[in-house]
């Protein structure tokens, strides 16, 4: 079932699971992905039959609506060769909580399964699917790297996105203290504890600076989101970004919560 | 220093705006953290251990009445009594019970969270019965009138000035100049106060980290010696444990040991680690004349067989709060439960139902840091989960948010809609931040604009630009 490009002629087919996040606020991070994708050889597709992936609902204890998202998901995604999303968090739902969501399912328990093996982050899939060593762009300077949550712990998503960092011209990769630490983002937890969200935060900032790197990456949207926003507040120039913009070459839309550039 | 209600949320307030509280939890993060693993580097079958550990448990919980017979029946015949408690009030009943029969007027205790569950301090002392807590943490606790901030570490939640001045005010009888500065000073000065209790006690109450079914014994861990001379000095030995505790071997307790030491400060082994067993034999030079174990359930057996049955491998080694962003944020206090942290979100629902502990396992990012570092590999945010599932089911959430989910649902499982509403809310919003590219205030984003910034979108939604993509492109 599985293609290796290396011996087809045509790569595999890739279903691009561009995360509601993404879609809504960050479209350029959706057309890097598919940048990227196909630099490494697949063939991207864009379902329209997409929304989300059903996190909140999941992680807000409604569970009817999660599933009924999952098998949304399922429905639109099963003829694929493979799911990415450029989203640890949103790959973790597909791949660890689908299974366990639908597993009394009986028209999808063995279905979810099925996709879940199929499903990856960005940085992963591009490294360990379609073995992407190295890519073509230059981002001149220091930056720092913050895995998020369910990268590192739900998918074990560490040295993948370093890996491509490495070949990036120019950049030089200041490691974060305390890398395993959440940023305090959590999803809706970041609006239902807000004080204890942002407590978590700071302490993830004043690592960030410590670093004296000029941009903040990740693979995560809502991380970026948290952390971006910090920073903005506190009057920093720190810009934060999302690995596959770099990756790609693809930084000509302002940073996160930057303003926009005039002239 | 704040004082805590029952509202998490304003508790968690209180903690973050109190920079005495935040100054003592830094050491949580200094010091635990870094020991435990230390700890686990130098000990290459970590990871082997803890797979066995958790066989251990799960196949004492599939079986836990044998292993409870069993381990009653090595009590007996080494001379002491087991007594059932199915509620907290039967237990602090017992409690008492055994202690007038004994017409004790002082108790010592060692540490016991589960004496903290069931109120026993407050119970015995309305009785006329004076209490000393002998383990330096929980004595400060009780010169103080607080409780516990961290199952392992008592007063985490404090530094060492602070100390200094509750030995001062509760020591009146000790010279004013004394000096009292650095921790060797409070250490001695709490052991020269406490010997005397010691001597003097007539029942000895301790917890237990372990119960083993082979041979009637309970294990203490401690690194002061308090429960030894807590257990073996006065008349009386009285053991409360909660009935998840017992294992079914010395091996099996040997292996758990292994674990629970390193993962809770990084230590090899506690400094001390007894294993009593029933009251003193003719031929033994001291301990005391009874032995008896007060068994609690307090809800645990309807956790057996329920998707919260793995809760109950916990071991109390307390790594899920060291290594919790949100405990390292506001500490033990805030979560107003016996026990806090992660595996308090997930055993106080069960012990008080979720109705009144309904923030605990809300009040998680689910970074997932607690489940990785756990020794016994609950997985706890599977059950913080769970929980959620059945505070919403019961209307738990506040309407607001639940009307919010809903609608959010409504959209997101009619995906044409969705893109409908999106393609025109998404560029509205990108026009009113305007060149700014975010937000500081958002009409209904205040929880999250109060302390962040909120990043405005780009424009257009990724599926209108792909969608037009498409159309002018010459496939």
């Amino acid at each position: 079932m599985t293609l290796a490009p290396a011996d087809a002629k045509q790569g595999p087919l890739v279903g691009l699971f561009v995360t509601c996040l993404v879609d809504l606020f960050r479209p350029s991070i959706g057309f890097a992905a598919i940048k990227l994708l196909e630099a490494g050889g697949a063939r991207v597709e864009v379902p329209l039959i997409q929304t989300c992936c059903g996190q909140p609902a999941y992680n807000s204890g409604d569970r009817a609506d999660a599933v009924l998202l999952a098998r949304q998901v399922i429905d639109a995604f099963e003829r694929f060769d493979y799911v990415v999303a450029p989203s640890g968090s949103c790959a973790g739902m597909l791949r660890l909580h689908y299974p366990e969501l639908l597993a009394a399912d009986p028209d999808y328990a063995k279905r979810a399964e099925a996709l879940a093996a199929r499903c990856y982050e960005l940085t992963s899939f591009l490294v360990t699917v379609l073995r992407l060593t190295k890519v073509e762009a230059s981002f001149p300077g220091d930056v720092t790297y913050h895995d998020s949550c369910s990268c590192l712990r739900e998918l074990g998503v560490a040295s993948a996105p370093r890996r491509l960092l490495a070949s990036v011209d120019g950049l030089n990769l200041v490691e974060l203290a305390d890398r395993e630490v959440c940023c305090g983002f959590g999803g809706m937890f970041s609006v239902k504890y807000p004080e204890i969200s942002s407590a978590i935060l700071e302490a993830k900032l004043r690592t960030i600076l410590a670093t004296g790197a000029k941009t903040v990456l990740a693979a995560d949207l809502g991380c970026l989101m948290q952390i971006a926003g910090g920073l903005a507040r506190e009057g920093s120039s720190v810009e934060a970004r999302h690995v596959a913009e770099i990756l790609s070459g693809m930084t000509e839309a302002p940073a996160i919560a930057a303003p926009l550039r005039t002239g | 220093m704040a004082s805590f209600g029952k509202s998490f949320t304003s508790n968690a307030r209180k903690a973050l705006a109190d920079s005495e509280l935040q100054r003592a939890l830094l050491n949580v993060k200094r010091g635990f953290i870094v020991k435990r693993e230390m700890a686990v580097e130098k000990l290459p079958e970590f990871d082997q251990l803890r797979a066995e550990a958790r066989a251990i448990k799960d196949h004492t919980l599939s079986h836990l009445d044998l292993y409870l017979e069993a381990y009653e029946e090595r009590v007996v015949e080494s001379g002491g009594k087991v007594h059932y408690a199915s509620t907290a009030a039967e237990a602090r009943d017992i409690v008492l019970a055994l202690c007038r029969g004994e017409d004790a007027k002082r108790v010592t205790k060692g540490k016991s969270m589960v004496s903290e569950e069931i109120g026993l301090n407050a119970h015995l002392e309305k009785a006329g019965i004076e209490v000393v807590e002998t383990d330096l943490g929980e004595y400060v606790v009780q010169i103080r009138g607080e409780t516990p901030s961290h199952i392992i570490a008592p007063i985490v939640h404090l530094n060492k000035e602070a100390i200094e001045a509750d030995f001062r005010r509760a020591h009146r009888k000790l010279p004013s100049t004394r000096k009292l500065k650095s921790v060797p000073d409070l250490v001695a000065e709490a052991r020269a106060v406490l010997r005397e209790k010691f001597v003097s006690a007539d029942v000895g109450i301790t917890g237990a980290n372990l119960l083993i079914a082979e041979t009637g014994s309970s294990v203490v861990l401690t690194n002061e010696g308090n429960g030894d001379l807590t257990a073996t000095l006065p008349r009386v030995h009285i053991v409360i444990a909660s009935i998840e505790k017992v294992v079914p071997t010395l091996e099996d307790a040997s292996t758990i040991l292994r674990l629970l030491a390193r993962s809770a400060t990084g230590q090899e082994m506690a400094t001390y680690t007894t294993f009593f067993t029933g009251p003193r034999r003719d031929d033994d030079p001291d301990g005391p004349s009874a032995y008896h174990v007060v068994l609690l359930d307090n809800g645990r057996s309807e956790m057996l067989g329920s998707v919260f049955q793995d809760m109950l491998r916990c071991i109390r080694c307390g790594a899920c709060l060291n290594h919790c962003p949100v405990y390292g944020a506001i500490g033990g206090h805030a979560y107003a439960s016996v026990y806090p942290g992660p595996m308090g979100a997930v055993l106080t629902p069960a012990l008080q139902g979720i109705e009144h502990a309904r923030d605990l396992p809300n009040a998680s990012s689910f970074c997932g840091r607690c489940e990785e570092v756990c020794p016994m590999s609950i997985p706890l945010p599977k059950m913080m989960r769970a929980w959620r599932e059945r505070d919403f089911a019961k209307g738990g959430p506040p309407l607001r948010e639940r009307i919010a989910l809903k609608a959010w649902a409504y959209t997101a499982k009619r995906p044409r809609l969705y893109h409908a509403l999106t393609a025109l809310i998404m560029p509205l919003l990108a026009w009113r931040a305007g060149r700014r590219g975010r937000f500081a205030r958002l009409p209904f984003g205040k929880s999250w604009t109060r302390t962040r910034d909120f990043p405005a979108p780009q424009g257009k939604t990724f599926h209108q630009l792909y969608a037009k993509e498409k159309r002018s492109a010459p496939s």
